[in-house]
C-alpha cells in the first residue's frame, strides 16, 4: 500500500475496548525479567566464539608513527592482533559506517587503532593494554565555539540545512518587540543500557563469502546494506540478527566499529568473534549528540503575534563526516510568522563521530526555542500558553500545506488544567522552606515519518498466527504492539500470535528509530493481515462486506468459519507492504504535546530538584496505553537529564571526552524523578498510516527540558542559556543579580 | 585486567604477612572501587589478598563509651547500626548519602577509608597523572576540573577524596587501628591518616607497606545536632561537589555552644579547620567561620564555584542545626 490517500474506515476503528490500545503487559516481559531473552552478546547460536577488544587512539589528531603489537601478540590466549597493516581489504564507506583501521591518520580520540582477539575476554582486554602506539601528535581542533566562524553549510542530506521565507531582516528590524538570544547545549551521550555488542561469524564456502552478525542494531536492513558496502559483500550475503536490544536511542541506528572489526576478525580467524564496547569506549568509539550553539531571534507585534522567526544552529562532527544536528528544523513548522529563517552550520572537528540521538534536532532545538518563547512571553507580559496560542498556524507555515492533525492547543489546555497552571506565581515569588519554587511549560513537536516496510503473516494449521519481519524491539514494546495489531485484525488473542522479528532473513522492515518504527512496521503488518483476511474470505467463500474476524472465527452474514479450519493442513500465508505516498507531501505530519514542570531550587546551594512533571501528548491512535506511557515518561526523563545534568565535557587541549563513564556523566537517578505522568489525548490520524497512529518515541523528549528550564526561571528569575542548568550556573546567576542590585543602590 | 594471584588468609596476622611478602599485593574486601580500577589497569596488583573472611566485621562498645567498628563492617550495616544512628548520626547520614544501596551492601569501612579519587584524568590511562604514574604530570590542571580540590592541592595533584564516610569520621575524631606484618598494632588519628598530595600524590595515607586496617574507633559521643549536608549534581548517586559533616551544640541565640565542621569535596582529604569552628562559636557568624575555613582556597577554573558554594553550604547547615 502506498499512503496516497487518507485510509478511511478500518477494522481497528470503532472498538474502544479492542485489543489495539489495551495496556497489556509486554509479551516478551517474562523472557526479559527471567534472563532468557538472549541479547546479541549472549546468543549461543554461534559456537565457540573468540573474544575481541577494541584498542583506541589516545590522541585526537596526528599520525601513528609506529604501532608495537609484539607484546600483545605474545600475551596468553591471543589469536589475532589486527592493525592498519594487517586488516583485510574493505569496501566503501556507507552513510556513517566507515571502514576501520584505515591507515595511520588519527582524526579523533578513541578512533580504533587495533583489534585484539583472544580465547577469553580477560585475555583480549589484557593484551589490548599491551599495544603501544607512538604518535606524531598534532594539536586538535576540538572547540565548537572556536570553530564557529569557519563552520560551513553542510551537504544537504534528507534535510536541507537552510530555509528562508519572506524578509526576516526587515521584519525583525521593524518588530515592536524583539528577542535575540544565544543558547548552547552540550555533547550528550545515549547511555543506553546495553552497550554495542556483536558476535560475527564469517563463512567462506563454495557459494562465496557470507557473514552473520548477532548485533545490537536498531535498523537491520539499513545495517545490512552499509555493512555489505564496508565489508565488500553483497547485501544478501550479510545477515543481521537482533532479537532483543537493550535500548538504542539512536546509538544503534547504524553499525558501529565493533561490528565491522568482529566481522573482519572472524574472516581472518574463520571462527566467530564476539565483542562488546566497554562503557568508557561507548563515549569515544560509538557516536554521541553534538554540542550546539543556537541563535534565536524573534520579532513580535505588541499583541504577541510573531512577525519574524530566525533559528540558527552550529554543530560538529568528526573529520570526513557530514552529520549535522538539525536543531532548527522543528522551528520551520511550529509557529506562525510571515518572515522566517533557519540555518545550520557544521564544523568538522577532531571529536568522535556525532550522530542521531533521540529526536535528533528537535530535542536540543526545542531546549533552546521553547525557552526563547518563554523569554518572549515574559517580555510581552503574556502567559506562555497564550503566546503559543496566538501563534498557532492554520497550516504548515513553510511547506504551506495543512497539518494532518494538530492538537497542540488542546494539549496545552488539558495540561494546564491538570497541572494547576493557574497556581503558577510571578517570577521568583514562590517559596517553600529552603526551596524557591517555580513552574514552567513548553510545547513539544516531532516529525511523524513513514518508512517503507514489509511483513509476512502465516496462519498456521493449529490456528496460531506467525508474524515475520526484520523489525526490531529496542525496549519500546514492538513485540507487543505487533501482536496486538495482528490479533485485532485477525480476531485472535495475543497468545495465539507468534511475533518473529529481528532477522534480515525476514521481510525488510523499517526498524526502530526516528519515531517511525511502530507506524511503519505496524502498517506493513496491517496490510499483510488485510491481505490474509481477503485470502481467507475467498477460501471460505464468504462475502467481504460486513465480515467480522473475532474470537478465532470469521463471520459474514449468517455464515461462519474458524480460522483453524481455514488454515487447512498447509496454513495460509500473506504478505504486506507499506510505502510513504502523497500524504507525506500533501500534509505536514507531526506528533504534538505540552510539558509542565515544577522545580525547587535550593536557595543557598543552587541545587535544582524536579518536584513534579506532566506531559500531555497526541500521537494518533495509541497502540498500547502502557508501553506508550512508559515511552513517554522515558522521553520526559531524558528531558530532565538534558535540562539539569547531562553533559559530556570535552578537553579542548586533547579532544577527548573527559567524563567518559556513568559515574561522572550524570543521567537522572530515581530520586531525580518524583511524581511524573504522561497522558494522551484521543486522536486518529488517517493521513499518517493505516493504523492512524503517529510515532511516540521522541515527541516526549522534545521540549521536556525546556519546561524544566522555564520552571527554574519562574522559581529564581535566572535565565540560564547554557545547558545543563547545574548549580554553579545558578550561583553565578545569583552573583550577577546581587551585583546588579548593588549597582542600583 | 592483568592476571593476579589470589590468597585468602584465615588470620589477620597471615594477611599482613602475605602483604609484606608478596610484591605489589593489595587487600580486597568489597572490591567496589579496586575491581573497577583493575579493569582499567589503574591498579595492577600481582596478588590480591582477600580479607573478607577475617573476623573483623563486628561493631562493639568500647570501655570509654565509644564504638569500635571492625574493618569489614559493611557501609549499609554500619549506617543501620542502632548506636550509630543514635549517637553518631552524622556518620549514618554520611554513609547513606554515598553510593547506592547495592554498593553500600558491599563496601566496607576500611575500604571506604581507602577509596581512591574520582579524578577523571586519574581514570584515563591515556592521560598523564602523577597519582597513577608518578612524574607524568597532572592533566587536570588546566583541563576540566569541576570535581577537583580548592584547598590543599599542589602543583602535582588537585584530586579530591570522594568519600562521604571519611568526612563524618573526621568530624567524629575517629582513630584507625592497624596491624603490621610484624604483628605490631598502631593507632592513627583520622586527621593524620589521609595525606595531602604534595609532590607524592600517589601516597594517599599514612599506612605502611603491608599494614592492614583492623578497626575504626570512635570516641564517646559528642552532644549536639548531627547533620550531613551533601551538595551534589543529582539527587542521589553522585559524589559531593561540597559536603559538610556538622555536629553543633546549640548555645544562646544564634551562637552555637560548640561546633565541629568537616568538609568533603574540597581537598585530597577531609578538610577540617579548628579555627573556623572556634570562629563560629565566638562570633556566631557562619561567614566568619567560612573565611577561616577557606583561607588559601584557590579554584582551578571549572571548580571555582566550590568556594562560594562552601560558604553558602556552611551558612545553610549552621542555620539548619540551630533551627533543629
Amino acid at each position: 500500500m502506498d499512503m496516497n490517500q487518507p485510509i478511511g474506515a478500518t477494522p481497528l476503528d470503532g472498538k474502544p475496548d479492542g485489543l489495539v490500545g489495551r495496556p497489556i503487559d509486554r509479551i516478551d516481559g517474562r523472557l526479559k525479567v527471567t534472563g532468557r531473552a538472549a541479547y546479541a552478546y549472549e546468543t549461543r547460536e554461534l559456537k565457540n566464539p573468540a573474544y575481541g577488544f577494541v584498542v583506541e587512539a589516545g590522541i585526537a589528531r596526528g599520525r601513528i608513527r609506529s604501532l608495537d603489537v609484539s607484546a600483545a601478540k605474545r600475551a596468553p590466549g591471543v589469536l589475532l592482533v589486527m592493525t592498519h597493516e594487517t586488516v583485510p581489504d574493505q569496501g566503501e564507506k556507507k552513510e556513517q559506517v566507515f571502514p576501520q583501521l584505515q591507515g595511520r591518520e588519527i582524526r579523533f580520540h578513541g578512533q580504533p587503532i587495533a583489534f585484539v582477539v583472544a580465547q577469553s575476554f580477560e585475555q583480549a582486554r589484557a593484551a589490548a593494554a599491551l599495544v603501544r602506539a607512538d604518535y606524531e601528535v598534532q594539536t586538535p581542533d576540538a572547540s565548537l565555539k572556536a570553530a564557529r566562524p569557519t563552520a560551513v553549510e553542510p551537504k544537504p542530506a534528507q534535510t536541507p540545512p537552510d530555509s528562508q521565507l519572506g524578509d526576516f531582516d526587515g521584519a525583525f528590524a521593524a518588530a515592536s518587540v524583539t528577542l535575540d538570544v544565544e543558547y548552547t547545549t552540550p555533547v550528550q551521550i545515549h547511555a543506553q543500557m546495553e552497550p554495542h555488542a556483536t558476535i560475527a561469524s564469517w563463512e567462506s564456502g563454495p557459494d562465496g563469502e557470507r557473514v552473520t552478525l548477532y548485533t545490537a542494531n536498531q535498523m537491520l536492513n539499513r545495517g545490512q546494506t552499509s555493512l555489505a558496502s564496508v565489508l565488500g559483500l553483497k547485501p544478501e550475503n550479510v545477515r543481521l540478527v537482533s532479537h532483543y536490544i537493550g535500548g538504542g536511542f539512536g546509538a544503534k541506528l547504524q553499525p558501529q566499529p565493533e561490528a565491522i572489526l568482529s566481522a573482519l576478525a572472524s574472516k581472518s580467524l574463520q571462527r566467530p568473534v564476539k565483542v562488546a564496547l566497554t562503557r568508557q569506549q561507548e563515549f569515544h568509539v560509538a557516536t554521541h549528540r553534538s554540542d550546539t550553539i543556537q541563535c534565536i531571534r524573534l520579532g513580535a507585534d505588541p499583541t504577541g503575534r510573531l512577525t519574524a522567526i530566525a533559528h540558527e544552529s552550529w554543530s560538529a562532527t568528526a573529520p570526513g563526516d557530514v552529520f549535522f544536528e538539525t536543531s532548527a528544523v522543528v522551528t520551520r513548522s511550529l509557529y506562525a510568522a510571515q518572515n522566517r529563517l533557519t540555518r545550520h552550520r557544521l564544523a568538522n572537528l577532531n571529536v568522535p563521530i556525532a550522530s542521531a540521538m533521540r529526536a535528533p534536532g528537535e530535542a536540543v532545538g526545542q531546549l533552546a526555542f521553547e525557552c526563547a518563547m518563554d523569554e518572549l512571553a515574559e517580555r510581552l507580559g503574556i502567559d506562555p500558553i497564550e503566546l503559543r496560542i496566538r501563534n498557532e498556524p492554520e497550516q504548515d507555515p513553510e511547506k504551506k500545506v495543512p497539518f494532518s492533525t494538530r492538537q497542540l492547543v488542546a494539549c496545552m489546555r488539558e495540561g494546564a488544567q491538570r497541572f494547576g497552571w493557574d497556581r503558577r506565581g510571578p517570577t521568583g515569588a514562590t517559596r517553600d522552606g529552603r526551596w524557591q519554587v517555580g513552574m514552567g511549560m513548553a510545547a513539544a513537536s516531532r516529525l511523524n515519518p513513514l518508512m517503507p516496510s514489509q511483513a509476512s503473516v502465516r496462519l498456521n494449521p493449529d490456528g496460531t498466527l506467525t508474524v515475520r519481519m526484520a523489525m526490531t524491539d529496542i525496549g519500546t514494546g514492538t513485540y507487543t504492539i505487533l501482536a496486538q495489531i495482528a490479533g485485532a485484525m485477525m480476531g485472535l488473542p495475543v497468545e495465539r500470535i507468534r511475533v518473529e522479528i529481528g532477522d534480515t532473513a525476514y521481510p525488510k522492515a523499517a526498524g526502530s528509530g526516528g519515531s517511525f518504527g511502530a507506524g511503519s512496521a505496524g502498517s506493513a503488518l496491517y496490510v499483510a493481515c488485510d491481505n490474509l483476511r481477503t485470502s481467507l474470505l475467498q477460501a471460505a467463500g464468504l462475502t467481504a462486506e460486513g465480515a467480522v474476524f473475532a474470537d478465532g472465527r470469521v463471520t459474514s452474514g449468517n455464515r461462519s468459519a474458524t480460522l483453524t479450519d481455514l488454515a487447512g493442513a498447509q496454513g495460509v500465508e500473506a504478505k504486506g507492504e507499506i510505502k510513504p505516498g502523497a500524504m507525506k507531501e500533501q500534509f505536514s505530519q507531526h506528533a504534538f504535546g505540552a510539558h509542565f514542570a515544577e522545580v525547587g531550587v535550593d536557595a543557598e546551594t543552587g541545587e535544582i530538584r524536579l518536584r513534579r512533571m506532566l506531559g500531555v501528548f497526541t500521537g494518533g491512535r495509541i497502540l498500547n496505553q502502557k508501553t506508550a506511557r512508559s515511552q513517554a515518561i522515558g522521553g520526559m526523563i531524558f528531558g530532565i537529564g538534558a535540562a539539569l545534568m547531562e553533559s559530556v565535557e570535552t578537553d579542548t587541549r586533547t579532544g577527548h571526552f573527559v567524563n567518559h563513564d556513568l559515574a561522572e556523566y550524570h543521567i537522572p537517578a530515581h530520586a531525580d524523578v518524583p511524581a511524573i505522568d504522561a497522558v494522551f489525548l484521543p486522536e486518529l490520524d488517517d493521513k499518517a498510516n493505516p493504523l492512524k497512529s503517529k510515532g511516540l518515541g521522541e515527541v516526549s523528549i522534545c521540549g521536556a527540558g525546556a519546561a524544566v528550564a522555564n520552571a527554574v526561571h519562574n522559581a529564581t528569575g535566572l535565565r540560564i542559556r547554557d545547558y545543563p542548568l547545574t548549580l554553579d550556573k545558578v550561583l553565578e546567576g545569583w552573583a550577577a543579580q546581587e551585583g546588579r542590585a548593588q549597582r542600583r543602590t | 585486567m592483568k592476571a593476579f594471584a589470589y590468597e585468602r588468609p584465615a588470620t589477620v596476622q597471615d594477611a599482613a604477612r602475605l602483604a609484606a611478602e608478596r610484591p605489589e599485593a593489595r587487600f580486597i574486601a568489597g572490591g567496589t572501587n579496586l575491581l573497577d580500577l583493575m579493569k582499567l589497569q589503574i591498579e595492577t596488583p600481582a596478588t590480591l589478598i582477600d580479607v573478607n573472611r577475617l573476623p573483623l566485621a563486628e561493631v562493639t562498645d568500647t570501655a570509654e563509651g565509644g564504638l569500635r567498628i571492625g574493618a569489614l563492617v559493611r557501609n549499609a550495616d554500619l549506617a543501620a547500626h542502632p548506636r550509630v544512628r543514635r549517637d553518631y548520626a552524622v556518620l549514618a547520614k554520611a554513609l547513606l548519602a554515598g553510593a547506592s544501596g547495592q554498593l553500600r551492601n558491599r563496601a566496607t569501612t576500611a575500604g571506604n577509608l581507602l577509596q581512591r579519587t574520582r579524578c577523571y584524568y586519574f581514570y584515563d590511562t591515556t592521560k598523564p597523572c602523577n597519582k597513577r604514574a608518578p612524574g607524568s604530570g597532572c592533566a587536570a590542571i588546566g583541563g576540566f576540573n569541576r570535581i577537583m580540590a580548592v584547598l590543599g592541592a599542589s602543583e602535582a595533584c588537585i584530586a579530591t577524596n570522594p568519600s562521604d564516610m571519611n568526612v563524618a569520621l573526621r568530624a567524629l575524631d575517629a582513630t584507625i587501628e592497624t596491624v603490621d606484618p610484624q604483628g605490631a598494632s598502631r593507632r592513627i588519628a583520622i586527621a593524620a591518616f589521609h595525606r595531602l598530595p604534595g609532590d607524592t600524590p600517589q601516597i594517599e595515607t599514612d599506612l605502611r607497606p603491608g599494614e592492614l586496617i583492623t578497626a575504626v574507633t570512635l570516641p564517646k559521643p559528642v552532644e549536639g545536632v548531627h547533620l550531613y549536608r551533601k551538595v551534589r549534581d543529582r539527587a542521589s548517586y553522585a559524589f559531593a561537589t561540597v559536603s559538610v559533616a556538622a555536629i553543633i551544640a546549640k548555645g544562646e541565640g544564634d551562637r552555637p555552644q560548640r561546633a565541629t565542621l568537616a568538609f568533603g569535596g574540597l581537598a585530597h582529604k577531609p578538610w577540617r579547620v579548628e579555627a573556623a569552628e572556634a570562629a563560629l562559636v565566638e562570633t556566631g557568624s557562619a561567614d566568619e567561620a567560612a573565611e577561616r575555613l577557606l583561607e588559601g582556597a584557590r579554584g582551578q577554573g571549572s571548580n571555582d564555584f566550590k568556594i562560594p558554594l562552601t560558604r553558602r553550604t556552611l551558612r545553610a547547615t549552621v542555620a539548619d542545626a540551630l533551627r533543629a
